[in-house]
This record gives structure tokens, C-alpha cells and sequence, in this order.
């Protein structure tokens, strides 16, 4: 393989009592790779994530991310890694500026450096007007750039965004989606994205995986999965007709 | 360290400027003035009355004013302080989500834990400093007192004691909030144990010194059994961090009292030095009588804050 991977897991598994969350996960990722991380609630999506990032601890096998073990080097991933995650929390009394002054200073990020990258990063994620509003008072998809613009500031190798799109009108999921494109391109940032929008992974997604009660049941990019799913000649198809076929008629 | 002196910094700023802190203060502040204002006034007649004493100055700590002693105010409120400072410390990140988000950064987890505990004991720092220091502009401007060197490492000895007895509340509190995950919960949890370990321990020393001891008031009692009765209610009443607080920083503020055991437990030889000897002792030797009551009171301290510690480092957190 030419380009390096930036995640690879083998059986990665965890369970919580009895409960199988994860079931011998392998998987892997590329670097400058956008993964469509799919699957119904409660598949094991946050929990791999979790595990990734050396946040849980695995009941069984590995994983490497950006060549480290996260449970090892738990300190080490997560300067590379940022993490977004689902329904991120912000204080509601701070201004944009201030969330990104305490997470540039948790990253050792400080003074005019800080100051600079702040700036730039509020206009990237087009919050440059609200810089000085109160978090509290701001709309979902505000807080969801806000939230990318937190996990920026690290200069990060691998995006972790669990379903950004949550909870977004359509015009904010348009934008978000874009924006996600626009740093793998400009800044060749890998991202494993999980989402329910499935329409806007097909956009961006070089590959998905399907993840079901635990198991990885389809990985690939979308066209060949369309074929072995759809056995299609050249007609039009959609993530979500592939995505369908993975569930037992309702 | 980048990421504990970065949570520090964010908690030490959340506390100056909250409401609930302004409050505090103010309530506190208040409290203090007028103690130290009636402790005053009742030592500046006490004084013309009394004999030459030799450190007149801590009498205004450890006189009691219209209610109580700014000793026993300390006893009493200090865990108020610290159970406010402390109870939604981790549960309101949880709450809130912010508390994934803090542990995705690169930062040691315990990070988080010491550094609102820090910023908590410095919090209560500058507290405890200006109100002693608040008295201490009192004295000198409404009895005229001067304090001595040795009462200024008294009092600063004082100052230690009381930090570390409400960083104990502060690492009880977090401990709460570390393991109910509703704010509600833990503010009602250590408001319980407030009221338990200042209202009930005591009564329930002396039940229990009865129950095992009884002395009756018309029969004769054995002298052992009112010494055993003494003894029980002693121990158990010790259990109570504001007892062993209460009598850590008497025998600190007063130096004239040379041991913290009720007179029933005195041995004769005991008591006639007591009575006939009334010399202060040097501040190494009251050090040493509340020496056992020190170690206890940092212990308890740490073992909370470790307890504490354990569980979040070893927690899992999803949200």
C-alpha cells in the first residue's frame, strides 16, 4: 500500500458486562482519507471512538493510531487526534474567544500564537462576527463550528466527529459537510465521520464502513459496494438504498 | 503541568467571579465583622477587669462575642464553604458535556481533579487570610492590640489547621459530585453529612456513653464508670471533624490550655498542676498537645481527596 494508514484496529472489542458493545473490530484508514463511520444507534460507533482514543479501555485486542497505542499513549493520540463529540458541551458563559483561549491553553497553546490561530480559526468556521457572543446563546450549528474550530487548534492529523450533523437544519448540515471536505483537501486532515446524514457522507466519503450491534458488516468505498449489494449495471443508486440492504425487510 | 495549571486557572477564575462565591463572601465577611466587633467590645471590658494576661490578642479569636468564637465560626461555617466550593465540581462538566471534551485534550486526566482542587484550597486561602486579617485591623483599631510574634505564628499556624479542615470538605464534596451524577444530589448528600457529623455525632456520644456507662445521678457511680463514660464520649465524639477541628485550634489559639481532655480525666497530679501553674506554653509544646488531632485532620484530608482521585482517574467517562 502507498499511503500510510493512520488507524488501524485488530479484533478491537469491548463489552460491558456480558454485553458485547464492540465485536472484534479490524479496520483501517488512510491517511487523507474522509471514513464514513455508519450504523443505527447504539451500534459501538462512540465506543470504538472511545477506545481510539485511550478514553476506554479494550476487553480485547488492539489498536494503532497515528502508529501509538492509545492506551499507552493516551497523551501522545490525543495531541494528534481531536475529537468531536456527540452533543459537545460548552460553558455558557464564555464568548467564543474565551472556549478557544481555555482549550488553546489545555492544548499549551498560548499568548499571540494562541491569539493569531484563534482569529483565523473563527473565520475558517465563519463565527468571525460572533466572536464575542456568550456561548449560551448560540444556535446548534453555531456551537457545532465552534466545536471544530476547538478541535482545530491542535493542528490535528485525524478528525474523530461523531454525528456533527445532529440536530442541524439542512442549510447547517450543507455547510458543516463542506467544511469537513475543505479540511481534508486544504489540510489533508484524515477524518472518521459518523453520521446519520446519509446523503452528505456519500458526498464526502471515500470509504464507509457499516457497523451493526458491534460488527463491522461492510467496509469499502460506496461503489463497490453498490455492486456487491446492488449488482447494478451503470443506473443511479444511493448510500441510503445500499445502507437499507443491510437490515432484514421491515 | 500545562494542562493542571490551564484547569487551575479556569476554575480559580470561576470561583472569584461567580455569584455564588460574591455571596459567600459577603455572608462570611458580614459574619466575621460582627463576631470579631462583639469579641472586641466584650474583651476591651474583660481587659480593664482582668489581670495582666500574657497574649491578649488571640482572645479576640477565642472569645466568644454575642454567639460564638471566631474558632467555633470557622468550625461551624468552613465546611459550608468548602461543601459550595466543591459539590457540582465534576457532575456539572458531566452535565453539561464538557467534561469529554476536556479529557480528549492532551492532558494527564488527573489534570482535571487536582486542579479543581487546587484552585478550591487557594480559593478558601484568601478567604480565611482576609478575614484573619480583617480581625486582626479590628483589634488593633477598636481594643488597640498589638500582636506579638508569637501570637502572629499562632495565628498563622491557625490559618494551616483551618485550610486543611475545609480542603477536607472541599475533597468530601468533590468526591460527591464525582459519584451522583445530579448536581441535586450531591449539594443534598453533603448538606446530609454537614448536618450529620455537626448535630448528631456528639448526641449520639453521649447516647452511646450512657448506653455502656450509665451514670445515674442518685445512686453513687464508680469512679471508673464516670471515667469509662468520659472516655467513650470523648473518642466518639472525635469522629466529628469539627470536634477535632474545635479542639485542635483551642489549644493553638489558647496557650494557657494545656490539654484538650475534659477534667474527669485528669489524674490527680494532673490537676493539681493545672490549677496551681497557670504559665502559657511555647507554641512547640500546644503543637504538640494537638499533635494526634493534626495528623488525624491532614489524614482524613488526604485519604478523601485520594479516595476522590481514585475513582475518577479509574471512571469511565462517555459524556
Amino acid at each position: 500500500m502507498d499511503t500510510p494508514t493512520v488507524i488501524e484496529t485488530k479484533d478491537l472489542s469491548k463489552e460491558y458486562d456480558h454485553q458485547v458493545a464492540v465485536d472484534h473490530l479490524t479496520f483501517s484508514i488512510r491517511e487523507g482519507e474522509i471514513f464514513g463511520f455508519l450504523g443505527p444507534n447504539g451500534a459501538g460507533k462512540t465506543t470504538t471512538l472511545l477506545m481510539l482514543l485511550g478514553l476506554t479501555r479494550p476487553s480485547k485486542g488492539s489498536a494503532l493510531v497515528c502508529g501509538l497505542d492509545p492506551m499507552r499513549k493516551a497523551k501522545e493520540v490525543k495531541r494528534r487526534v481531536g475529537y468531536l463529540p456527540e452533543n459537545v458541551g460548552f460553558y455558557g458563559d464564555l464568548d467564543a474567544v474565551e472556549s478557544l483561549e481555555y482549550v488553546a491553553s489545555l492544548n499549551g497553546i498560548r499568548g499571540t500564537e494562541a491569539r493569531g490561530k484563534i482569529e483565523e480559526l473563527l473565520e475558517l468556521v465563519g463565527l468571525s462576527e460572533d466572536a464575542r457572543k456568550k456561548v449560551g446563546a448560540f444556535s446548534r450549528g453555531m456551537k457545532q463550528r465552534l466545536g471544530i474550530a476547538e478541535v482545530l487548534l491542535k493542528d490535528p492529523e485525524v478528525l474523530f466527529l461523531d454525528e456533527p450533523t445532529l440536530g442541524l437544519d439542512p442549510e447547517g448540515a450543507v455547510r458543516l459537510i463542506d467544511l469537513i471536505s475543505q479540511l481534508n483537501q486544504e489540510r489533508n486532515i484524515s477524518v472518521l465521520l459518523s453520521s446519520h446524514h446519509l446523503h452528505q457522507v456519500q458526498k464526502i466519503s471515500h470509504r464507509v464502513g457499516i457497523m451493526i450491534t458491534g460488527k463491522m458488516v461492510a467496509m469499502g468505498s460506496i461503489e463497490s459496494l453498490a455492486k456487491e449489494k446492488l449488482g447494478l449495471g451503470g443506473r443511479e443508486y444511493s448510500l441510503e438504498e445500499i445502507y437499507m440492504k443491510y437490515f432484514p425487510e421491515v | 503541568m500545562q494542562g493542571l495549571y490551564a484547569v487551575f486557572r479556569k476554575e480559580i477564575c470561576d470561583h472569584f467571579t461567580s455569584y455564588r462565591f460574591v455571596i459567600l463572601f459577603a455572608l462570611i465577611a458580614m459574619i466575621s465583622l460582627i463576631t470579631s466587633y462583639m469579641a472586641g467590645i466584650h474583651l476591651r471590658e474583660d481587659l480593664e477587669a482582668l489581670a495582666k494576661t500574657r497574649y491578649p490578642f488571640l482572645m479576640l479569636f477565642s472569645t466568644p462575642g454575642a454567639m460564638f468564637s471566631m474558632v467555633q465560626f470557622v468550625a461551624f461555617f468552613g465546611p459550608l464553604i468548602g461543601l459550595v466550593l466543591g459539590f457540582d465540581s465534576i457532575n456539572r462538566e458531566r452535565a453539561h458535556g464538557t467534561l469529554i471534551k476536556l479529557v480528549s485534550q492532551p492532558i494527564y486526566r488527573d489534570a482535571v481533579i487536582n486542579g479543581k482542587f487546587l484552585a478550591g484550597v487557594m480559593t478558601v486561602s484568601v478567604m480565611l487570610l482576609s478575614i484573619i486579617l480583617v480581625i486582626t485591623g479590628f483589634g488593633l483599631a477598636i481594643v488597640g492590640l498589638v500582636p506579638g510574634v508569637e501570637e502572629i505564628w499562632r495565628l498563622f499556624v491557625f490559618l494551616i489547621i483551618s485550610i486543611f479542615y475545609v480542603s477536607f470538605w472541599i475533597a468530601l464534596s468533590i468526591l460527591f459530585s464525582i459519584l451522583f451524577k445530579s448536581i441535586v444530589t450531591s449539594a443534598l448528600a453533603s448538606g446530609a453529612l454537614w448536618i450529620f457529623l455537626w448535630l448528631i455525632i456528639p448526641v449520639g456520644a453521649n447516647v452511646l456513653a450512657n448506653a455502656v456507662a450509665p451514670i445515674n445521678a442518685h445512686e453513687e457511680t464508680q469512679a471508673e464508670t464516670i471515667i469509662k463514660n468520659a472516655r467513650i464520649k470523648e473518642i466518639t465524639s472525635l469522629a466529628s471533624p469539627m470536634v477535632l477541628y474545635s479542639e485542635a485550634t483551642a489549644a493553638i489559639i489558647d496557650p494557657m490550655l494545656n490539654t484538650t481532655r475534659s477534667i474527669t480525666l485528669m489524674g490527680p497530679m494532673e490537676k493539681l498542676l493545672s490549677s496551681r501553674f497557670q504559665n502559657p506554653l511555647p507554641l512547640g509544646q500546644s503543637l504538640l498537645v494537638v499533635f494526634p488531632h493534626l495528623t488525624v485532620l491532614i489524614a482524613i484530608t488526604l485519604i478523601c481527596f485520594a479516595v476522590s482521585y481514585l475513582v475518577f482517574m479509574l471512571q469511565e467517562i462517555r459524556t
